[in-house]
């Protein structure tokens, strides 16, 4: 994984309190326990690690870590190049 | 067991700072959902958040009602408070006709003095300045019950509930349970929150429930609550009381239940909520045919208003789809602690009237909640019994009866 994908991991674990290792882009919410509370608290994590802003449609979305994690470099990206992504995964 | 009537209303909220004008507002389908301006402390008024309306009140100055001591020691969650409580007290010529010591005060409010705080906290960690002296009153959640207490020397049972976004329904419930029982003869019951700061703003832009235009509740495209402040109140007492001084009745309590869901802090669960409509019908001895209207908590989310039809269908069963409801939030907004007492009084004036306020901003109800939403207009039927629901974060449900007078 990288840079990118290993911090997002490591918040997502932080935030459940779980191990990192049992944790991959293919592990679903429902499987991880992340309920929509959940959701919010790790989104803000992301947020304020990354200094980006995960527009609402696209949270509604997100199902799996792999989601998070496309979204966050789609949001980077984006940022970089001053425009704004249509969805984030 | 006495039976309670309802003898006095007031309130001051942001559809009207007066129950005429609050009245009008409501059949009018007049919304207080306006563009958020002037939010002290934020910069340039701004609080910068993903939506832009919010239900404010415009029209109120303390000043003009109390003196500038109480203006000085009370955030406005209290001062609303006690304008709105000399309302009901007023009309009901409470004071004539109780003694002080028999007349409870029981108030709902969530939020506390939350703008002051905000204020002092502010002051404090960018200068390290001195915290003003009147912030632990002004800040303190049972201020509006001590103030109410102290401007009408009111002396009986005196306290405030704080259970988020029931806080005002179980604060109605417990003190027609009062009178009652006989624990007291009369009682100042509603709620009073005024919570729109900055950082309020800020924290439930975070929480993600917001609308961000104008809160929808039970429909299709529904995206979520619309925040407000206010207070509204009503004075019960005995039956008998107001039948010996001839007083106007606007309603009668008859049922409260209140029920926890017990399991999450946000996602509402629908056996909680029925659990405590069940009660309220229990407690009022009410058959389900006799529920005419219910003003439903409806705040717009997802999660809520899915949550809500689910539990009156459970209580209801075939009949919940026939039961004319409406979220009157819609008008003025989620007061928080204040919103059930606000319902509660939107629930009696529709009783009174024999007409049922709609659900405004509302164009495509949610079929799947298969519910009977009243929209466009006001709806003139009189049932003989209503519901008004608050279920709030935290799973605390609270449901009061309202039966029409006569």
């Amino acid at each position: 994984m990288d840079d990118v994908a290993l911090r997002t991991v490591e918040m997502i674990a932080k935030a459940k309190n779980i191990p990192t290792d049992t944790i991959t882009p293919e592990s679903t919410f429902e499987q991880l326990g992340i309920d929509s509370l959940d959701k919010i608290n790790i989104s803000f994590e992301v947020e304020e690690a990354f200094n980006i802003e995960i527009p609402d449609e696209a949270l509604g979305s997100l199902k799996t870590v792999g989601d998070v994690i496309n979204g966050v470099k789609q949001l980077i990206d984006a940022k970089a190049a001053g425009t704004t992504p249509a969805a984030t995964s | 067991m006495n039976r309670v009537v309802i003898t006095g209303l007031g309130c001051v909220t942001p559809i009207g700072s007066t129950v005429s004008s609050f009245r009008e507002s409501l059949f009018a389908g007049k919304t207080g959902i306006t563009p958020i301006v002037n939010v002290a402390d934020a910069p340039d008024g701004n609080p910068g958040v993903r939506y832009k309306q919010a239900a404010q009140i415009f029209d109120f100055d303390a000043s003009q009602h109390l003196d500038s001591g109480i203006v000085t020691s009370t955030n406005r969650n209290t001062q609303l408070a006690i304008v709105a409580a000399r309302q009901a007290v007023e009309q009901a010529e409470l004071m004539k006709h109780h003694a002080p010591g028999d007349i409870a005060i029981i108030m709902g409010c969530a939020c506390g003095g939350r703008s002051s705080e905000e204020s002092e906290v502010k002051k404090l960690y960018l200068n390290n300045a001195r915290a003003h002296p009147l912030t632990i009153v002004r800040t303190m959640a049972s201020a509006g019950a001590s103030n109410i207490s102290i401007d009408l020397k009111i002396t009986g049972p005196t306290l405030d509930i704080s259970t988020a976004c029931a806080s005002s329904t179980h604060a109605i419930g417990l003190a027609f349970h009062m009178v009652r029982s006989g624990m007291a003869t009369a009682a100042l019951c509603g709620g009073h929150d005024a919570p729109l700061s900055f950082g309020f703003y800020r924290a439930w832009d975070s929480m993600r429930v917001v609308s961000p235009t104008q809160c929808k509740p039970y429909a299709a495209d529904r995206d979520g609550m619309s925040l407000g402040e206010g207070a509204a109140m009503l004075v019960i007492e005995t039956l008998e009381s107001a039948q010996a001084r001839n007083a106007t009745i606007f309603g009668e309590l008859v049922g409260f239940g209140m029920s926890a869901d017990a399991n999450h802090i946000t996602q509402p669960q629908a056996d909680g909520a029925a659990a405590a409509m069940r009660k309220a019908l229990a407690d009022g001895n009410i058959a389900i045919d006799e529920v005419g209207y219910i003003n439903a908590h409806g705040t717009g989310t997802q999660a809520n208003d899915a949550t809500e039809s689910a539990a009156i269908h459970q209580v209801f069963g075939e009949r919940a789809s026939q039961i004319p409801l409406s979220s009157t939030k819609s008008l003025h907004g989620h007061s928080i602690g204040a919103s059930g007492a606000l319902e509660a009084l939107a629930t009696i004036l529709a009783l009174q009237e024999g007409r049922l306020p709609h659900t405004a901003g509302v164009t495509n109800p949610d079929p799947a909640l298969k519910v009977d939403l009243i929209i466009n207009e006001p709806r003139p039927t009189g049932p003989t019994v209503a519901l008004s629901n608050s279920l709030a974060f935290g799973g605390l449900n609270a449901v009061i009866a309202i039966k029409s007078w006569p």
